[in-house]
């Protein structure tokens, strides 16, 4: 099997895995998998912390390598309740850790902006973060989340198909993008520079993150929750 | 200068045809037909063209990850859509332009002369925003829509997304709110324009 396809497999050291891609040690959490796991391969870590190992390194793979599109047979290998619990945990991680953090440093560049440019970047940000809760909280966790979970139940509502989910994510990359432009480039070189730099990096980590994750809406979610439409009557 | 235009076209009739009608026009010459996208890009850069016309069925599913590549390329130049059967409107936008396979010659030769004029705005190595850029960015700014900008500036919608593709260029900035803090932090707009 060539080595570069499938860098990951059940046999690998869990270590080993986080060592490869740094990214992926943002998943531990979302998983709740703790750490202190030894030397045990993906497959024990996963079993103990009662973890879809084929989910895992599905997802794994798509945050290593952003060409991976998982095939029919390995979706079919995906349990609806663990993805979607997955989705949910990420959406915590973004909300509750991420977007605070960005906002605390950016308080403190507001502040030092004074009257003339702080109103605007707060007002920036404001805008900015109704529309991440408009399409993670209303939509996703209030829309698109208890329609799939009807279709596990076996109902369908005739208000939703899943082909009219909205790929969000790319307007939030967007405005993520513009917001290091102006941190960067345009609000003037004094203030609080150390500030800014720091706070890109934090930004440059979110703005990958998101679009891994809507990688994983679009090439997991999506065709699965498409398959369980299928198979209703 | 005169401008040098590609047709990617599936149909030769048509590609005949419409590069008869260009080739009559005193400033453009067509220096290459294609009847596929396949080494487009090569192409563009062997005969340095400045005006693409394709038809956006030869890109089936990718054509917009196709066209922003394209775009990043090729800076200057302007692609214009060749519509032969109805297409959704969200598969037009990131066109420069648009000739319906009905337009009369009358109106393909004006829209070409328009092309070319939003073309001339552009250029690569400038950095600065000009005059018309920066009306378009303070209306931008001041939360118009491209209708009412069009119709403000007595432009066509085309040009008015031609100057915003240009301005996000410039500025590396995408989002309407992001432009709005651009045009503040330049001066170009008062707080007091903001509702």
């Amino acid at each position: 099997m060539p080595k570069k396809k499938t860098p990951f497999s059940k046999d690998t050291k869990f270590a080993e895995l986080l060592t490869a891609d740094r990214r992926l040690l943002q998943l531990l959490s979302r998983f709740g998998i703790g750490l202190g796991f030894g030397d045990r391969n993906v497959a024990q870590v996963c079993q103990m912390n009662q973890v879809n190992t084929d989910l895992f390194l599905m997802i794994c793979e798509i945050y290593s390598d952003s060409s991976f599109t998982p095939g029919q047979t390995e979706l079919g290998q995906i349990d609806m309740s663990d993805l979607l619990s997955y989705l949910k945990a990420s959406h915590q991680y973004y909300l509750n850790e991420r977007f605070p953090h960005i906002e605390e440093h950016l308080q403190r560049i507001i502040e030092a902006c004074g009257k003339k440019y702080g109103p605007m970047l707060s007002h920036f940000y404001d805008e900015y973060k109704q529309e991440v809760m408009r399409h993670i909280q209303y939509y996703e966790e209030e829309v698109v989340f208890p329609y799939i979970e009807a279709l596990l139940h076996g109902q369908r509502t005739n208000s939703y198909k899943i082909d009219e989910f909205e790929h969000n994510h790319t307007n939030i990359q967007d405005v993520l993008d513009d917001m290091m432009n102006i941190l960067l480039k345009y609000l003037p070189g004094d203030i609080l520079p150390k500030e800014r730099i720091e706070i890109s990096y934090d930004i440059m980590e979110l703005s990958d993150d998101l679009n891994r994750h809507s990688l994983i809406e679009e090439r997991i979610l999506i065709p699965c929750v498409e398959s369980l439409e299928n198979a209703l009557p | 200068m005169s401008n040098r235009v590609i047709i990617c076209e599936a149909s030769e009739i048509i590609a005949i045809g419409l590069a008869e009608i260009i080739d009559g026009m005193a400033q453009f010459d067509v220096v290459a037909r294609l009847d596929s996208p396949e080494h487009l890009s090569e192409k563009i850069t062997a005969t340095d063209a400045n005006l693409l016309i394709l038809d956006p069925m030869l890109l089936g599913f990718h054509s917009k990850d196709f066209l922003s590549q394209l775009g990043k390329e090729h800076p200057n130049m302007v692609i214009i859509a060749l519509v032969s059967s109805y297409l959704d409107h969200s598969m037009l936008t990131p066109f420069g332009g648009v000739i319906e396979i009905n337009d009369t010659k009358s109106k393909v030769i004006s829209k070409m002369n328009e092309f070319a004029q939003s073309e001339a705005t552009k250029n690569t190595d400038d950095v600065e925003l000009s005059k018309r850029e920066t009306d378009v960015l303070v209306a931008v700014a001041k939360g118009m829509m491209n209708k009412e900008i069009a119709d403000q500036m007595n432009i066509s919608i085309h040009t008015v997304i031609s100057h915003r593709k240009n301005i996000t260029r410039k500025t590396g900035i995408k989002s309407v709110s992001g432009l709005t803090v651009y045009a503040l932090l330049n001066n170009l707009i008062d707080e007091k324009d903001l509702i």
